[in-house]
């Protein structure tokens, strides 16, 4: 196997007494001393800090020198308003291919003079391959090797980077700035991956270090690990890319209509035109075969990734499996999301779930699990 | 006190020992969320499925150490799995089981054996 790569934030992870594991080709901290219940907590009560710098982070700029060219190309390979999003805006993503299934989800803000995006590390790679097949000729697309990402989320966020930077108070949800933290030239979005208020902040490899340790130096910030990101992400209902979406999922059997904005769906005024595009907006209009849907387990049990799912609890009739699941420690009992026949997708649909042989009851229930905190 | 492989602790009283995992083996497991615990009575045997317990990352079991019949478990845990990480060898024990042949219990590990294993 090919040797981990280490993230800028590597030996203060040691410092802090991370347990390392590998993620996506990166050694990367699953959790800190604290433990994954206490991480969790602490990033929904107060603010906890997330080394993400395993993610890609692609500048795309548009050959003619307009960044309208480049928002224009990249609505190609993405069925959503990129044209449209306006200068120091950001909005969620996701790449689909020829059979509609998703290639990666990912961010892509208007940075005025260049496009940013933020994608997947397991699929940045493959991102990168299919960004310069079908852009290379309209745009430059340059991979940033050479910045950490840092994401502060949590109630208590926008008081800790406020220290540093007050314009930062002024940003709302999905607003993008160029800011000085700590003098420091950062790349700061008002997003997240925890259902809570937050940051992702840019910054170049050298000083990540110095802004990380000012970040945990605040009282309110605890270094969160992998652990609790991934049950943080769980409880608020947002898709983990490989488990919950896939090159098998569509948008629509994913319940990610909302992100498909009107002017690139049938009679937009940009309508079409992605990768996917005829099977998308067929099922936008006549619905898919599966739903991702909200499962909360009746009894204490966790119901993992992979449980498979039965309308009858002698399991005879399957309808699907759960494709994340866990306990959420903000609801205090198992949560979990997964893949119904679309006939089983109503809110309160009793199902069972097949757990070391049993059949155990379950409910479909309403995601997020957790109320959002965006600030909007 | 005596240990398995398995990272069980055993205690001996009469014919009847009392079964919990150690701190290393909870330490390992991280912060546990649901402890399935099996029913009292029936003959088991070394090997069988004990308890299931899950942690915020996996699902677990622990094995029946030595031959013989559940006596008790420790409900407890039902409600409040998080005891296996504050007291594992403790108030969080998780079934007792009378021996079939209480001289097996000799044969498990002592302190200084288990220490060695977990390094």
């Amino acid at each position: 196997m090919a040797e981990l790569l280490l993230t800028a934030l590597a030996e203060l992870h040691m410092e802090s007494g991370a347990k390392m594991v590998p993620f996506a080709g990166y050694n990367m901290p699953v959790q800190y001393p604290l433990g994954v219940m206490k991480e969790h907590t602490h990033c929904r009560e107060q603010a906890g800090l997330f080394d993400v710098s395993h993610m890609g982070q692609v500048i795309l700029r548009a050959k003619s020198g307009n960044t309208a060219d480049a928002a224009l190309a990249l609505e190609r390979l993405v069925p959503m308003d990129i044209a449209g999003l306006g200068e120091n805006r950001q909005r969620y993503a996701f790449f689909t291919n020829e059979q509609g299934g998703i290639l990666d989800d990912l961010m892509i803000a208007n940075c005025g003079d260049h496009l940013f995006l933020v994608v997947n590390a397991a699929c940045k790679a493959q991102d990168i391959a299919h960004l310069q097949n079908h852009l290379a000729e309209t745009c430059d697309i340059e991979v940033i090797e050479d910045r950490a990402l840092l994401a502060l989320q949590g109630p208590s966020a926008e008081a800790v980077l406020t220290r540093l930077a007050p314009s930062v108070a002024d940003m709302r949800f999905m607003d993008v700035a160029r800011v000085q933290l700590a003098g420091i030239e950062a790349w700061v979005s008002r997003s997240g991956y925890t259902g809570e208020d937050g940051y992702e902040i840019s910054v170049p490899n050298d000083v990540a270090g110095v802004l990380a340790r000012e970040l945990l130096a605040a009282p309110e910030v605890e270094f969160i690990g992998l652990g609790a990101r991934d049950s943080l992400r769980l409880e608020a209902g947002l898709c983990l890319y490989g488990n919950d979406i896939t090159t098998d999922t569509t948008p629509i059997a994913a319940g990610l209509i909302w992100a498909i904005q009107k002017v690139r769906r049938t009679d937009g005024e940009r309508a079409g035109g992605f990768l996917g595009a005829d099977i998308i907006l067929d099922e936008l209009v006549n619905g898919s075969a599966q739903k991702r849907v909200g499962i909360r387990p009746s009894g204490r049990a966790p119901m993992r990734a992979g449980t498979r799912l039965f309308a009858d609890k002698q399991g005879a009739t399957p309808i699907g499996q759960i494709t994340s699941g866990g306990f959420g420690p903000t609801v205090q009992g198992p949560v979990a999301m997964g893949y119904v026949g679309a006939d089983f997708k109503d809110l309160g649909r009793e199902i069972y779930a097949e757990v070391r042989g049993k059949y155990l009851p379950a409910e479909v229930a309403k995601m997020p699990f957790t109320p959002a905190n965006f600030k909007r | 006190m005596k240990f398995t492989e398995e990272h069980e602790w055993l205690t001996l009283d009469g014919d009847e020992v009392t079964v919990g995992i150690t701190e290393h083996a909870a330490e390992a497991l991280g912060d546990l969320v649901f402890v399935e615990l099996p029913e009292v009575g029936g003959a088991v045997a070394k090997g069988d499925d004990a308890v299931v317990i899950e942690s915020v990352k996996a699902a677990s079991d622990v094995l029946i150490p030595l031959d013989g019949e559940i006596t008790a478990v420790n409900d407890a845990l039902d409600e409040n799995p998080a005891l296996v990480n504050e007291d594992p060898l403790g108030a969080a024990w998780m079934f007792k089981m009378k021996l079939a042949n209480p001289s097996d219990y000799n044969d498990l590990l002592d302190e200084d054996a288990y220490k060695a294993l977990i390094g």
